[in-house]
């Protein structure tokens, strides 16, 4: 079992999900996150007042997956979240002790689908 | 220990109310007989200019709620709620202070040119028949609760020098004090009958004095210049100052007070006239202008041009105009517009960087600097054929003096006796909330209660 964090550019969201869907992933939580990276950010002006603006809006995805879904996971957010520009942003594939489903109860792989 | 606090607090606002009840009730009973003699004989109620008041007083209230949005956007998300409190806690606390005793200080009969006297206090006196020496065609009542609203929105404008970081507490025993010792004499002195900067003396005939059609001294200058002497006293924010956390917030503030301002400025002609006609164009040609200055000057100077500036600009010519509006011809608007945005653009991005005062909301850099410019361009451009006075331009340098004068005088008692009052407070109640409560915010820790959630 995997754990991955993607890092991604807000307006590359949709593409994402609409590949991960074809790939029949389904367990996807989204969040609004601010960050920075190499990309610089843009500077604000409120009344002559500058604010340097170093962090972006960014979207953040955790999915979780068994490992013969990782690959096509990675794939997936590739594809839909590169522009080829800096700041497309990253994804983190970390290894995953335990999942359990509060439902039911069950844990380990078959509490993942 | 916290509770013993609270009811100190409470006692001292009690006791302060009751010796000014006081005072009120001596002067209503020593007086009375000469407010019967400055009242002029029965004149007649016009319908339109009863109706056109009462609607213009509606305007006006709604600036302060309008304002309280145009500041609330400005702040932090933790303090919005603090900002909207104190506007809508100033409406409540200064209509009160004005029924009972403000309104008699500020337009009662004259005491030696310096402050109106107490026989028109709890409105003895103040009904449906007109004062003829303010207004001659709307009853009187309708008149006083005109003036109410600008009583209202002054000590408002303030708190934007101070937002982010005062007591509750603190803010309700300055603002009444300030409404009392600042807001009333001032009024008295300019827009008084026999006010000792006014254009009439107490019989009501008329006297060289200064212009001040809407309330460019009294409302603008007068609350900027407090509000410079509270940015000063409270000292800085802690901590790094975010960005504004609503803009479309402040944008509607800014139409509301666009929208209400037409109420302050053309009901100031207290008729439904050609004068009220002038105020309004006038008052609308300097808003558009200055609004586009600013977003010019923004687009010059910054590269782009941002939305807080341009309503930031358009504020700015609303308190300029404000002064002038029945005395200058709409095409001077222009002109006052333009200088307004100017020269509080500079008073924003360079002066108040050069000094260093956290004056929050820019209340001293866009109502002190507006107003101040404001008062001297009507002493500049007013023409007779508007309303009755020429001014520098058209050959009439004496009225430019007057102007300076009343600006002069105006900046110099409002900044000293702010400055007390707030040294005063402080060492009663203390005008700063706790490094730690300001961290968390005045929404939580002045009123417990959050302005948004962030969790369902």
């Amino acid at each position: 079992m995997k754990y991955i964090v993607a890092v991604i550019q807000p307006d590359r969201l949709d593409p994402v999900l609409d590949l991960l869907e074809e790939k029949e992933i389904h367990l996807v939580t989204v969040s609004n996150v601010m960050g920075r990276g190499r990309q610089k950010g843009i500077a604000a002006v409120y009344r002559s007042h500058k604010e340097a603006g170093s962090l972006l809006k960014k979207v953040k995805l955790e999915i979780v997956v068994n490992d013969d879904f990782v690959k096509p996971t990675v794939e997936a957010i590739t594809k839909g979240a590169r522009t080829g520009q800096i700041g497309d942003g990253k994804i983190f594939v970390l290894n995953l002790e335990e999942c359990l489903r509060i439902r039911t109860g069950e844990t380990g792989s078959v509490a993942i689908g | 220990m916290r509770k013993r606090n609270m009811f100190g607090r409470a006692g001292l606002l009690c006791g302060l109310f009751g010796i000014l009840m006081m005072l009120a009730g001596n002067g209503y009973s020593q007086e009375a007989a000469a407010g019967a003699v400055a009242a002029a004989p029965a004149a007649t109620i016009s319908a339109g200019d009863t109706a056109w008041v009462l609607m213009s007083s509606a305007l006006v209230l709604l600036m302060t709620p309008g304002l309280a949005f145009f500041y609330g956007g400005l702040v932090r998300k933790k303090n919005i709620l603090s900002i909207l409190m104190q506007c809508f806690a100033v409406i409540c606390l200064v209509t009160l202070q004005w029924v009972l005793f403000g309104y008699s200080l500020a337009f009662g009969p004259d005491v030696k040119g310096w402050i109106g006297n107490l026989s028109w206090a709890f409105l003895n006196g103040v009904g449906a028949d007109p004062f003829t020496g303010y207004a001659a065609t709307i009853p009187h009542s309708v008149f006083m609760i005109f003036q109410a609203m600008f009583a209202v929105i002054t000590p408002a404008l303030i708190l934007g020098a101070f937002a982010e970081r005062m007591k509750f507490s603190a803010f309700c025993v300055f603002i009444l004090l300030w409404a009392t010792l600042v807001y009333d004499p001032v009024a008295h002195w300019v827009w008084g009958l026999g006010g000792f900067l006014s254009r009439f003396d107490a019989a009501g005939n008329a006297v060289p004095g200064a212009l001040d059609f809407a309330g460019g001294t009294v409302v603008h200058i007068n609350a900027g210049i407090a509000a410079l002497a509270a940015a000063l006293v409270m000292g800085k924010r802690v901590g790094s100052v975010s960005p504004p956390h609503n803009l479309p917030f402040a944008v509607l503030g800014a139409g509301l007070l666009w929208f209400g301002w037409f109420g302050f400025n053309a009901g100031s002609a207290l008729a439904a006239n050609g004068l009220a006609a002038n105020a309004f164009v006038a008052t609308h040609i300097a808003t558009a202008v200055a609004g586009l200055t600013w977003a010019i000057c923004d687009w010059l100077y910054h590269k782009r041009a941002t939305t807080l500036g341009m309503i930031t600009g358009a504020v700015a010519g609303l308190v300029a105009i404000t002064p002038a509006c029945g005395f200058v011809s709409p095409m001077s608007a222009i002109w006052i517009g333009a200088g307004a945005a100017i020269i509080c653009f500079i008073a924003v991005t360079f002066i108040k960087a050069v000094f260093k005062y956290d004056d929050t909301l820019d209340a001293f850099g866009v109502h002190g600097v507006g107003g101040i410019w404001g008062a001297l361009a009507t002493g500049i451009w007013a023409e007779k054929s508007v309303g009755g006075f020429d001014g520098l331009l058209h050959g009439n340098p004496g009225q430019f003096l007057i102007q300076i004068k009343a600006v002069l005088v105006t900046i110099v008692y409002s900044f000293v006796v702010s400055f007390v009052l707030l040294k005063l407070v402080d060492k009663i109640i203390g005008l700063r909330v706790s490094e730690h409560e300001e961290r968390v915010g005045l929404d939580l820790t002045q009123h417990k209660e959050a302005g948004y959630t962030t969790i369902d």
